[in-house]
């Protein structure tokens, strides 16, 4: 029985997993599950994050691109550790 | 799910569409025909009407599309009659005449030199006749390849990408191998992603026309924004539910065409499919506008996957509502129609989410009332291209 994910991520690749359960509070210990290679991860989380947020899977440094679905979504604007959320206070569209 | 053989209980048009409603609409061409267009309705029981706040000095090309939606509408196959009442008899006319080609009962009146009290009086009587015309029609044996079967999803958050949309997609695919009609659009909710889109393109002729299609409305929105448009597109219901980033939206957005299936041709607002496949329209992201140009473009079922939870319905096609995500299952799951969350907690495969989307659909058809449509969510809204004249 494979262990239920609190966030998933597209493709290890990736720069974000999404959270997918509500709930999630800094300093807990997550299980994630990368969907694209079937894999699961474990790190602990920086921030609470509601669900449907994304946390950082890997340090991401300012002015660099996200990557999600293997694809680029934009640029942070400040730099990201991994376990931390990522949203609009910190990343913003390249497009526009 | 093996599509090939499986059937379901429609209504077969004169034209040869099948449909899975069968509504009876009294259809208003302007504004100021609404009222009489509702006491209609209000008299003649099993009757729908359909106000709307346009139709009075629209021109050009804004002109077209408003006729294209209402003739479409008219013609959807989920509708038996119609009752089309104007203000004045040239464009009631126009209207009725679009809609006469599919050879179902269709009359027109029109209020100038009747008033209201006459013409709803004659339009009653009318109405009354295609109710009982209408109630007698029977369900018969249809080919599921027969089913148009469009998408647009709302309220999306990042849920939608891993979730709800993916399970679309793999509905679709299976749809798509099936020989149905197929159609998807939200022009502007590709960005960040309108590359995968124009290599699935069958031929570079349709991948030319697609590309122009999306390099014309961005510059549209080049146009007119004041900022980078984040609260409009993503909305702030995006937003709040996780996503960032327009890219991003469109990425997961972009999930609900499958893995599979080419995109066959392009269309315009509100225009319909010449053949079978999978179809792109140009449209707005908008729910209620896009739902209502899928129904205009004869479109029978709508998939609608969620995160947030949208709300949305539409007056005549049933509108199946599909969410991953278990906070919104658990708030306002009366709105969702097939629940998904399974997939997130890895108990359920991509496969098992989409046929349990393809038996809901198989239900749908046979009659069963989607949430939207149990709530009374009638959602008819028409797009409008630029100012009045």
């Amino acid at each position: 029985m494979s262990e239920t994910p609190h966030f998933v991520v597209h493709d290890e690749g990736d720069s974000v997993g999404v959270v997918v359960v509500e709930g999630v509070k800094a300093g807990q210990d997550l299980v994630g599950w990368i969907m694209d290679q079937d894999r699961t991860i474990h790190f602990t989380v920086k921030d609470d994050i509601p669900i449907g947020h994304k946390l950082a899977i890997r340090d991401i440094e300012a002015d660099s691109t996200v990557i999600k679905y293997s694809v680029d979504i934009g640029r942070t604007i400040s730099p990201i550790a991994q376990g931390e959320h990522l949203h609009v206070h910190n990343t913003k569209t390249k497009r526009w | 799910m093996d599509l090939k053989d499986q059937t379901f209980m429609g209504y077969r048009r004169e034209n040869g569409r099948v449909g899975v409603r069968n509504h009876v609409i009294i259809l208003p061409v302007d504004d100021i025909s609404n009222a009489a267009a509702e006491a209609v309705a209000n008299n003649v029981k099993g009757t729908l009407a359909l106000p709307h706040p346009y139709g009075r000095l629209q021109f050009g090309e804004d002109l077209e599309l408003h006729f294209r939606t209402l003739i479409g509408t008219g013609c959807n196959p989920n509708v038996a009659a119609v009752i089309v009442i104007g203000i004045e008899p040239g464009w009631t006319q126009r209207v009725v005449s679009g809609i006469e080609a599919t050879g179902k009962p269709v009359e027109g009146f029109w209020i100038e030199q009747n008033g209201d009290h006459n013409t709803i009086a004659n339009a009653s009587r009318r109405a009354k006749e295609f109710v009982h015309h209408a109630t007698e029609l029977q369900r018969e044996p249809c080919a599921l390849s027969e089913l148009w079967v469009s998408t647009k999803c709302g309220e999306s958050d990042t849920t939608s990408g891993c979730g709800a949309n993916p399970t679309v997609g793999n509905a679709f695919d299976k749809l798509y191998a099936n020989g149905n009609t197929l159609l998807f659009g939200e022009t502007s909710e590709l960005t960040g992603g309108e590359h995968l889109v124009a290599e699935r393109c069958r031929t570079p002729e349709i991948r030319k026309e697609f590309q122009a299609m999306f390099d014309r409305y961005t510059e549209m929105i080049n146009r007119w924004k004041t900022n980078d448009l984040s609260e409009s597109q993503p909305t702030k219901g995006n937003i709040e539910g996780g996503l960032t980033t327009i890219e991003e939206k469109a990425l997961g957005n972009i999930q609900k065409i499958g893995k599979e299936c080419l995109v066959d041709g392009v269309l315009d607002k509100a225009e319909q499919p010449t053949g079978s496949g999978l179809w792109f329209m140009d449209s707005s992201s908008a729910a209620a506008e896009m739902v209502t140009l899928c129904g205009a473009a004869g479109f029978a079922v709508h998939y609608f996957p969620t995160g947030q939870g949208n709300v949305i319905g539409n007056p005549i096609v049933p509108v199946i509502k599909i969410t991953a995500n278990s906070r919104t299952v658990r708030t306002m799951g009366e709105h969702i129609d097939t629940d998904v969350t399974g997939l997130l907690r890895r108990e359920i495969n991509p496969d098992q989410a989409g046929d349990s989307l393809l038996e809901m659909t198989v239900r749908t058809a046979n009659g069963r009332h989607t949430a939207a449509e149990v709530l009374g969510h009638r959602e008819f809204v028409l797009t409008r291209l630029f100012e009045s004249a």
